[in-house]
């Protein structure tokens, strides 16, 4: 990678080194000089509106003749300070520049910024669904004033507005800093968003009529820096100081978004972005925020059964296990599995030699964030062995199998069987053990039923479609009585080989894993922007997804 | 007392013998009744006492339901806490007993026995009151013994085995070391106790044949109560009953400030309701010790006494007299106690040894020159 | 360092302490016959100060309408996690519309509660207030767990002058107010 040019600042009196290109904002932030702002957004143009980030910019003097560098009579350069402040964001650094965060004159125009912004701010932070992450919030209570000055009353703009049944816009509380616009613009690519009326009377509207919808629409959201633009599901839930943030990935679809997962007492009230520059920037889809209620509790599998009746989970585990050693296993894997998961079963086919089935979840690529294979972890089928070919659809070499008789027992993790290519019959045919988090038809029919977690109950690594190695964690808890995946297997292992995992942690099959597996030798410890490992040796192989955001498609 | 007086001048042989026994049964009631009712309405008077002297009303809400719907008498209980002491009494006895598994516990279940049942030994000998038979004056006491005095300070004094056998079958260190305090105590005070009731003996020794019978010694007071001719023997006795009785400010034995609560820690429900009870019978003999050797007994003012000739009506008196003072005591006890901070052990030890002791003795000293005199 | 304080040097009368303890028992004495302080609580009842902190309540203001919005600081703050609070939508179709948020559910757990006053403190809109009730009692946990209706009814009618719900609904009407 080749080195990245470098200018020398001063900041506040101290000299540093930063990359050039940058503007003076993110050069500040990198040496850890905070300058507020409202508009300025890393993955979006520079709109230079909110004028929150001011501060004295000045650069080196020179001689106007000559052009030769001016001294100061003690020998240091002489600097020629802008007259007025500039903007941060739109100012790029530049060698021997001078800035000062810190002056009077910035401390004092800051509190001015944000005294025109409260003027018309109706302050209702108590209702607010912003309040506690709320940009204005937080500068007031930094920069700002600590009165209010302002006698006349209010503007009055239109709040309540539905904004596609998504987002609750209210133009009372908004600042006009444009972030969504841009976005909108920028990244969904055409105009949703737009400002009507001027003055103080600027005010944000939606597009009338036209195609304003889309599933990136409440990245708008997450941007507003205030509460004007507000998600429906979210609306009134809970305050965000209660939630507890956990890091996750989005198993929508094998893009690995990274997220942020909120959640108060088990309970998952929504799901952000997480900042990845080389993923997903700061943005995720719609349909990624909810797929947590896939799991919902009308359908979630609550208690492990044998033969339609209710049983301790310990029986059933026991029971699986003579069931396994009946005859030839098939094993039914998923994409939805972690990879150290994937890595015991792997373990488990070679240990009773059984055949691992897959199935491919395809959908439509948007080419942005979610991509045409549905599941977040295809990839690390391949890499742990589970596949040597991209799966078919369905499941009917399984059912051919089940037919001759060649297959006695499948172990079918959460894959839905009913539904890809095995009838009733084959269900009669061959013993079908169910381990999966939901109800479904399979799970109606099967001899056994074991509980198993949901993605935002455990932890684990998946691979997305860079070949990245990404981290997540638990989210939440379980509920009572639901199967330890990992443990799980780990319980079927054991009673095929010798060894004994005295530490059935996730942490402990990882170790095994990267020590086993050469081309996760970097994973041990996967930091937050994850590990993209040599996908040289599954080259040959022919992956649906299409170019996208960050993703140069398949070479 | 009249039907006993008469009976004992018709009477033969075999009906003075009869005579005896029932005077003997009515006594040793008389004894028990009078130690253990005002042990427990001292319990009372400790709270009601403490409880005015702090500007409170002290316990006047329990009600025994019917017991208190009768007008005034009910509300009169009620208001001075006395169904309190039925309420404190069914408690020590209904509630759950403890054994905790700790401790030694043939000992520990004698141990509150053997505080209380000296305190009823020493109240035989006490005399209650007078009564006159052919002109010949009797004590009110269950056992009218030469050596009374010498009896009651003995047995009285058996009461820290008590406190010595809780202390140590309870097998833990506050209950330990508050035994060793109560014994250290009891030797120390004992000593000055004794030499203060010398002079008085010999006083009486004077005039008697008997002069250890606590009789005799309550008759030498016709005239004088020894409390005015003895004033320094009165105040070292007293000073020593405090410290005998373990009450403040010489309650070392089981301050809670630094011994949780001394010999009974471990102790609960009607044991420790044993330990109390002696406790305060205790203070009961106590008191009537000293109204027997310096305050002059059943006589109401110094230099009176309930004439012979009112018969019966006298005896009676004379009881209620010394009733009254008995009474008088126990109040001066509780007055004392929520008077006076506790006294540190090293304080208590150096009052006994270094001060009572030495000034018992020039006392008795200065009273053997007086009366060789 | 240990400041040594100086002790008065006592009189011979004085170390016999018989003096003291007679003049403190002349105190004592006077004290036995001085009138009682004690307030005979069930029976009698004191007026309670300015700023006593009693049961915490919910009001209304003036106009009947419930000054809470749920947003949920007094749960944040309370210190026992006595406060529970749900949030919940003001239908659109309702007079105090513009408020758009009040609690569907609000409990208070009388037996966690210590009355720290917290919750007044943090409370933007004066919604939650305590108030002078200090006896409270229940036979079961239950009993003592207070919903929002028994909260409202406990606590009454702030009358301040807030009317947090008019508002002008168009710009215009501003104009003509100036």
């Amino acid at each position: 990678m080749e080195e990245k040019q470098r200018v020398n600042i001063n900041v506040n009196g101290g000299e540093y080194s930063v990359e050039a290109g940058q503007n003076v904002l993110e050069a500040c932030r990198g040496i850890g000089v905070e300058i507020p702002y409202f508009c300025y957004h890393p993955s979006l143009k520079v709109a230079g509106s909110c004028r929150m980030c001011l501060v004295s910019i000045g650069m080196p003097a020179r001689d106007r003749a000559t052009g030769a560098l001016l001294k100061n009579e003690d020998g240091t350069a002489q600097i020629a300070w802008a007259p007025k402040l500039s903007i941060a964001c739109g100012t790029k650094v530049a060698e021997g520049m001078h800035i000062v965060t810190d002056s009077d004159a910035v401390k004092s125009c800051r509190q001015s910024v944000l005294e025109f912004l409260l003027l018309n701010h109706p302050l209702d932070c108590p209702i607010c669904d912003k309040a506690g992450e709320c940009k204005l919030q937080e500068y007031t209570h930094a920069y700002g004033r600590e009165n209010s000055r302002y006698v006349e009353r209010k503007n009055v703009k239109p709040k309540h507005v539905d904004v596609m049944g998504k987002i609750m816009l209210d133009s009372e509380r908004c600042i006009e800093c444009s972030r969504c616009i841009r976005f909108c613009e920028e990244f969904i690519g055409r105009s949703i968003f737009g400002f009507v009326k001027r003055g103080s009377r600027t005010e944000i509207a939606v597009y009338p009529g036209g195609d304003n919808d889309s599933n990136y629409l409440l990245n708008v959201v997450d941007g507003c820096p205030v509460g004007a633009l507000t998600e429906k599901a979210f609306r009134f839930k809970m305050r965000p100081w209660f939630l507890k943030v956990t890091d996750g990935i989005c198993a929508e679809s094998s893009a690995g978004v990274n997220t942020r997962v909120w959640s108060r007492n088990g309970e998952i009230y929504r799901v952000t972005p997480r900042r990845n520059d080389e993923v997903n920037g700061m943005f995720m889809s719609d349909s990624g925020r909810y797929v947590h209620l896939r799991f919902n509790d009308a359908n979630r599998l609550r208690q492990p059964r044998i033969d339609s009746t209710s049983c301790d989970l310990g029986y059933a585990v026991s029971r699986c296990m003579e069931i396994l050693k009946l005859g030839k296993v098939a094993i039914v894997a998923n994409g939805w599995q972690t990879l150290e998961e994937m890595f015991v079963l792997g373990e488990l086919s070679k240990a009773c030699g059984a055949e691992v089935y897959m199935v491919s979840h395809l959908g439509e690529d948007d080419g942005k964030l979610v991509s045409a294979d549905r599941t977040p972890n295809m990839r690390g089928a391949f890499v742990t062995g589970l596949l040597k070919d991209y799966p078919p659809a369905d499941l009917s070499l399984l059912a051919q199998k089940i037919d001759s008789g060649e297959i006695a027992t499948v172990l079918c993790l959460r894959e839905n069987l009913m539904g890809l290519g095995l009838t009733p019959g084959h269900f009669k045919a061959a013993h079908i053990i169910y381990c999966g988090s939901l109800e479904n038809p399979t799970s109606a029919s099967a001899k056994i039923c074991i509980p198993l977690r949901s993605e935002f109950e455990k932890e684990g690594m998946w691979i997305n479609r860079q070949w990245r190695v990404q981290k997540f964690s638990k989210a939440v808890d379980a509920p009572d009585g639901i199967a330890d995946d990992s443990r799980f297997l780990l319980s079927l292992l054991g009673e095929y080989t010798s060894s004994s995992w005295s530490d059935t942690s996730v942490r402990s099959i990882r170790e095994a894993m990267v020590s086993r597996i050469t081309m996760l030798s970097g994973c041990a410890d996967v930091g937050p922007n994850g590990v993209l490992i040599d996908s040289s040796s599954f080259a040959g192989i022919e992956f649906p997804e299409g170019k996208a955001y960050h993703f140069k498609g398949q070479e | 007392m009249e039907a006993v007086s008469t009976a004992a001048i018709e009477g033969s042989a075999g009906a003075g013998a009869f005579l005896d026994a029932l005077l003997a049964v009515l006594f040793s009631l008389l004894a028990v009744v009078v130690v253990m009712t005002f042990a427990g309405l001292s319990v009372v008077a400790e709270r009601k006492v403490c409880a005015f002297i702090q500007g409170r009303y002290g316990p006047n809400r329990t009600a025994i339901p019917v017991v208190a719907a009768i007008p005034f008498f009910g509300n009169f209980l009620k208001k001075n806490g006395l169904m309190q002491l039925v309420a404190d009494g069914l408690k020590f006895l209904l509630k759950e007993d403890p054994l905790p598994g700790h401790v030694n516990k043939f000992w520990y279940m004698v141990a509150p026995a053997m505080a209380l049942s000296p305190v009823l030994i020493v109240a035989c000998v006490i005399p209650f009151g007078v009564y006159w038979i052919d002109g010949q004056i009797y004590p009110m006491s269950v056992a009218d013994i030469d050596i009374s005095l010498l009896f009651a300070l003995a047995v009285s004094a058996l009461g820290v085995y008590g406190a010595i056998m809780a202390g140590w079958s309870s097998n833990s260190k506050f209950p330990y070391i508050g035994a060793m305090r109560a014994s250290a105590e009891v030797i120390s005070y004992e000593i000055a106790m004794a030499l203060s009731v010398l002079p008085v003996v010999l006083w009486v020794g004077l005039s008697s044949q008997t002069p250890l019978s606590l009789f005799s010694i309550a008759q030498a007071q016709g005239n004088l109560w020894f409390c005015i001719t003895q004033p320094v023997s009165a105040l070292i006795f007293l000073v020593a009953l405090f410290a005998e009785t373990n009450r403040l400010p010489f309650d070392v034995a089981e301050s809670e400030t630094d011994l949780v609560s001394g010999y009974h820690t471990e102790y609960g429900s009607f044991k420790f309701g044993l330990f109390f009870v002696g406790e305060y019978g205790h203070i009961v003999v106590g008191s009537s010790l000293f109204i027997t050797l310096f305050l002059g007994a059943w006589s109401p003012f110094p230099g009176l006494s309930w004439p012979e000739s009112w018969g019966w009506i006298s005896a009676v008196l004379s009881l209620l007299t010394f009733l009254l003072k008995i009474a008088a005591m126990l109040f001066f006890f509780i007055w004392v106690r929520w008077t006076l901070p506790r006294f540190r052990y090293d304080q208590v030890m150096s009052l006994g040894w270094k001060r009572l002791v030495p000034l018992a003795l020039l006392n008795f000293a200065a009273y053997i020159i007086f009366m060789a005199i | 360092m240990a400041i040594v304080v100086e002790r008065k040097r006592l009189s011979w009368l004085e170390r016999t302490y018989l003096p003291q303890i007679v003049s403190g028992l002349y105190i004592t004495l006077k004290n036995f016959f001085k009138p009682k302080v004690t307030l005979e609580y069930p029976d009698q009842y004191t007026s309670l100060p300015a700023g006593y902190r009693g049961a915490p309540t919910l009001v209304k203001d003036s106009q009947g309408r419930e000054k809470c919005v749920s947003c949920q600081l007094c749960e944040f703050v309370c210190p026992s996690k006595a406060i529970k609070v749900v949030p919940g939508e003001i239908s659109a179709d309702s007079e105090y519309a513009y408020i758009e948020k009040a609690p569907s559910s609000f409990t208070i757990d009388m037996a966690r509660c210590i009355f720290c006053g917290m919750c007044e403190e943090a409370c933007p809109e004066r919604a939650i207030v305590l108030q002078t009730e200090f006896s409270l009692n229940g036979l079961s946990r239950s009993e003592l767990l207070r919903d929002k209706r028994s909260l409202y009814a406990a606590g009454g009618i702030l009358p301040d002058k807030i009317m947090k719900w008019k508002k002008v609904k168009d710009n215009s009407e501003l104009e003509g107010s100036h």
